[in-house]
């Protein structure tokens, strides 16, 4: 079972500089996520259709998680838009990370679009079953 | 769109801005709004972009972590449709503090106009994009008319 005393996941970051956030807010699109946690470790999954490995950029930067990427599209000369949801090109999110969880062993897999990170708990502090002495 | 901006993809997209502003517009509570009598409200999974150019009909279809096998496409009359479903486990054994991942059934319809060819279609899976490019009708290309 997952331990009661964190409060790793909820909390998103500001953007750090007052230009990425400017450059974010313009043209970054929110990847829709979903962030739980087990004995071991805290998962996230991130949504981003278009993004191939190479334009994908996740990183820790101090205690923030930050975690972006670029669409590739091939289109044709002189295309005209008939419709669209989508009209930015840049996915972004940012999450803080608490101190239990081990930033150097973070794990990522990135397949048709989704995007999975895997932040290990610091082995000291994985939650241990404690036995109970009885009769 | 979106990942080489060149001038002339900087240009798409700001018509892409354009046209969304319109739909805004149009889509608004007003008596006289006339929205897609099909349109869903923003943030529907999945995300579609369509592009066209004299020759052809592209769709884009946002739909990472799909089996592009059991995305039911289909063409009638120039409505495009598209339809599946999107299983994402849950582990039950975990705690979840986000979960905003579209999950489930979906359907969504697109008219893309009278003039596609529905005989001649293709689609490609990549990277979670369902790119779909349908010709348009030889009748149905813009014609240089010449004046003698």
């Amino acid at each position: 079972m997952a331990t009661n005393n964190t409060q790793v996941a909820g909390r998103e970051s500001a953007i750090a500089t007052p230009q990425q956030r400017a450059r974010a807010s313009e043209s970054a699109i929110r990847a829709p996520v979903d962030i739980f946690e087990n004995s071991d470790s805290l998962v996230l999954t991130a949504d981003m259709p278009g993004v191939s490995k190479d334009r994908l950029d996740v990183r820790v930067d101090g205690t923030t998680l930050v975690v972006q990427g670029s669409v590739q599209f091939d289109l044709p000369e002189k295309a005209e838009a008939l419709h669209a949801d989508v009209r930015a090109a840049v996915y972004r999110r940012s999450f803080v990370l608490s101190r239990e969880l081990d930033t150097e062993k973070i794990q990522a897999n990135l397949k048709d679009g989704v995007l999975t990170v895997q932040i290990p708990k610091r082995a000291a502090l994985r939650p241990r079953k404690i036995e109970v002495q009885g009769p | 769109m979106f990942g080489r901006f060149t001038s002339s993809q900087n240009s798409l997209l700001d018509e892409f801005w354009r046209l969304q502003q319109e739909m805004d517009e149009m889509l608004g509570d007003g008596p006289f709004s006339s929205g897609g009598i099909r349109s869903l409200p923003r943030g529907s999974f999945p995300a579609i972009n369509v592009i066209q150019t004299a020759e052809e009909v592209q769709v884009f279809l946002f739909a990472p972590g799909l089996d592009p096998k059991k995305l039911d496409v289909s063409i009638q009359q120039g409505l495009l449709t598209i339809s599946g479903q999107r299983q994402i486990d849950v582990d039950d054994k975990s705690t979840y503090y986000r979960q905003e991942r579209f999950a489930g059934d979906f359907r969504r319809a697109i008219s893309l106009g009278e003039d596609v060819d529905a005989e001649r279609v293709t689609a490609t899976y990549r990277d979670g994009i369902v790119q779909i490019k349908l010709h348009r009708r030889e009748s149905a290309k813009p014609r240089q008319i010449e004046i003698h």
